[in-house]
Order: C-alpha cells, then sequence, then structure tokens
C-alpha cells in the first residue's frame, strides 16, 4: 500500500467515499439540530478531490477567515479529521445555541470558542460514528482542537498529511440551512495504512 | 506596470523588478524568499515537506519539498540572470496551526519544515537575513526583489516588514 496515491484511487473508491461523506454529514447534521432544537436541511454533500492549488478557492479564497476544528482518531484506523466552517456561519451557529445571547463584533469569545468546539465535537463525533458503524471498525476520536485562522492556513494542517501521498487533498462539502445557508467541510485523513482497512473493511479491492 | 505573481500551495514562482511575489495564508508551511540584490531577481517557494527523500513516488511535484524546492528555485533565478553567490534569503511560516495532543508528527511539522529549510539553504550558503516563524497563526507574504522587503500580514495583527 506504500505506493497507493489518490491519483490512481478508482471511481469506485471515491463513490464509496461519496456514500460515506453523505451519510456521515447527514448523521452531522441530525446532531446539530438536535443540539440547536431547530429543523436543520442539507444539500447532498460533495466529495472533492482537489489540486492543493485549489483548496482555498472553494473555501472563497485563502485569506477567507474560517474555522477549524482538528482532532485525532484512533483505534482500529489511525489518523485525523478536520472540520471547517466560516466564521459568520459559526457565528450563527453559536448565537444560536446560545439563545442570541452571543456578543456582536469580530473575533470570539473565551464562551463562544468553547461552544464552537463542543459544536465540532459533535459533528465530528457523529461523521466517525456512521464510518465506524459502516465498515464495523472501531474509530475513537480524541478531544478536538480549534483554531480561527485564514483557511489556507487552517488546510495547511490536512494538505500536508495528504502531501504524504500525493498532490491532491480530498474533501467533503456540506451545505447545510436552517434560515442562513452555511458551507461545512470535513476533511478526513487517515494515515497511510488505514486507507487499505478502510476498503477492505467495507468490501473493496485493495 | 509591476505585477505581483501569486504562489500557491506546494508551488514556487520566480520575478524581476518591479514585480513582487506573493503566497496567502502560509500555516505550516514555509515560504522561502530569495533575492539576488544586484540584478534584482527573486522568487518565492511555499514548501509543505522538510524532505523529499523520505517520500516515495510523491516526486512529481518538486516545489512541494524543502530539499528539492530551494534548488529548483535557485535554478530558475540562475536562468535569469541571478548568481548563486549573490542570493540572500527571507523565510516565514512553519506555524504550528493545531497543539494537538499526542500526534507530535503532525503538530512538529512546522518546526521541522524550517529546520529543512534552513539546512538546505546553509548547504548552498545562502544566508538567512531575516525570519518569521514559528508561532501559532498564519500569515500571508509578499516579498519584492525591488527593495528585499518582506511583507507579512496576519489575522488580527498589524503588517509587519521583515
Amino acid at each position: 500500500m506504500s505506493d497507493m496515491s489518490l491519483e490512481t484511487v478508482s471511481e469506485n473508491y471515491l463513490d464509496v467515499l461519496k456514500e460515506i461523506g453523505n451519510i456521515g454529514a447527514g448523521n452531522a447534521m441530525t446532531a446539530l439540530s438536535q443540539m440547536l432544537q431547530c429543523k436543520v436541511d442539507m444539500k447532498v454533500p460533495q466529495v472533492k478531490l482537489l489540486e492543493f492549488s485549489d483548496v482555498g478557492q472553494i473555501m472563497g479564497g485563502e485569506e477567507q477567515i474560517m474555522v477549524g476544528v482538528f482532532l485525532g482518531v484512533e483505534g482500529d484506523i489511525t489518523g485525523s479529521m478536520m472540520f471547517l466552517i466560516e466564521q459568520d456561519s459559526a457565528k450563527h451557529l453559536i448565537n444560536k445555541l446560545m439563545m442570541g445571547m452571543a456578543p456582536e463584533g469580530e473575533g470570539f469569545s473565551e464562551m463562544e470558542l468553547s461552544a464552537l468546539k463542543e459544536v465540532g465535537n459533535i459533528i465530528t463525533g457523529a461523521y466517525l460514528n456512521s464510518l465506524s458503524t459502516l465498515t464495523n471498525l472501531k474509530i475513537y476520536p480524541s478531544p478536538p482542537e480549534l483554531t480561527v485562522d485564514m483557511a489556507g492556513a487552517i488546510l495547511s494542517v490536512p494538505a500536508i498529511q495528504f502531501g504524504i501521498l500525493g498532490d491532491n487533498i480530498l474533501l467533503i462539502q456540506s451545505q447545510f440551512f436552517d434560515e442562513v445557508e452555511m458551507d461545512g467541510f470535513f476533511i478526513l485523513i487517515p494515515d497511510l495504512e488505514s486507507y487499505a482497512k478502510i476498503l477492505s473493511a467495507l468490501g473493496l479491492p485493495v | 506596470m509591476s505585477e505581483i505573481i501569486k504562489v500557491g500551495m506546494a508551488d514556487l514562482k520566480t520575478c524581476v523588478s518591479p514585480d513582487g511575489v506573493i503566497t496567502l495564508g502560509l500555516g505550516s508551511c514555509v515560504g522561502v524568499a530569495l533575492r539576488d540584490p544586484t540584478n534584482k531577481v527573486g522568487g518565492l517557494a511555499h514548501v509543505m515537506l522538510p524532505d523529499s527523500t523520505a517520500i516515495k513516488n510523491s516526486y512529481q511535484n518538486v516545489a512541494k519539498f524543502a530539499d528539492t524546492g530551494i534548488v529548483e528555485l535557485v535554478n530558475q533565478m540562475e536562468k535569469l540572470g541571478a548568481k548563486r553567490s549573490r542570493i540572500v534569503a527571507k523565510i516565514a511560516g512553519g506555524a504550528t496551526m493545531f497543539n494537538f495532543q499526542g500526534r507530535s508528527d503532525i503538530v512538529q511539522v512546522g518546526e521541522r519544515n524550517v529546520e529543512a529549510v534552513k539546512k538546505k539553504l546553509k548547504e548552498l550558503s545562502i544566508p538567512i537575513l531575516a525570519e518569521d516563524t514559528g508561532a501559532n497563526y498564519g500569515r500571508t507574504v509578499t516579498f519584492f526583489p525591488e527593495t528585499g522587503e518582506f511583507h507579512i500580514r496576519a489575522v488580527g495583527k498589524p503588517e509587519e516588514i521583515i
């Protein structure tokens, strides 16, 4: 498996990832809607295999300020996972969570950051849960870390992990909305040897 | 009219004064700006990983690695008339974006990138005139070979020139 690269993965594999993405993002949105106690709708998530140079654009430019939640994955597979959401959407979500009590203005307070971390925890947890159910693999997430910065800078972290494998990054874009439309991005970053495990757990040739 | 040329992630570009080079949102990657002060040829590499020899089957893109990226940038500058013996460097980036428990390979990648860049520059006898590396935030950097000024912007901080 050491010569595996994302450029050569089969359409088949991308379809499977798309399905995982769809179910994972669906579960994540259900969890979010329970947390916010309101209806959250979503469109069919899009799985994208992008060159590094194009990654920033999909999020509105490399300098777009985003909230990134990053966590480690352990168990039968190892690696990490990231969830990104645009700053204004993140504000909207925590304002809902805090019943409209979130302070106005730029940046985030300590309390908002910790609320965001919890949102990230629940969303990524629900996502990984469905991956675990589908593959029958044990997947344990570590506590999440959060940062607010330029999209390019946050994405450098998963991009570097993908850079070990090739020149592309695989991400899942999920559009969801209550009264406003939001864009969330899921990036699953299995370690090299975990790709094979996921594939064979799903009954695909390795 | 001068132009600012954009350098993507795992990419490198050369330019000649009055043009400049920019890369947006450097995180754990490192921006290596090189300049020949005499003929004002410059360039910027946005490197992602320390060492091309540590990775199998990934040689397609030399700009991705500190070791191969810097050599390629120097070669391209020489084609524009730069002299290796005159080239000087400024570097930025290599941040630790997440303080991540238990995964030191991910946490330290910024640091290792900076080290690898310094090692390669030393090997090529290219002096580092200034650096703004490490910390935990992203940077947008613009380099002007005319003056050698390296402009660094970060979220919520005033622009710095090194």
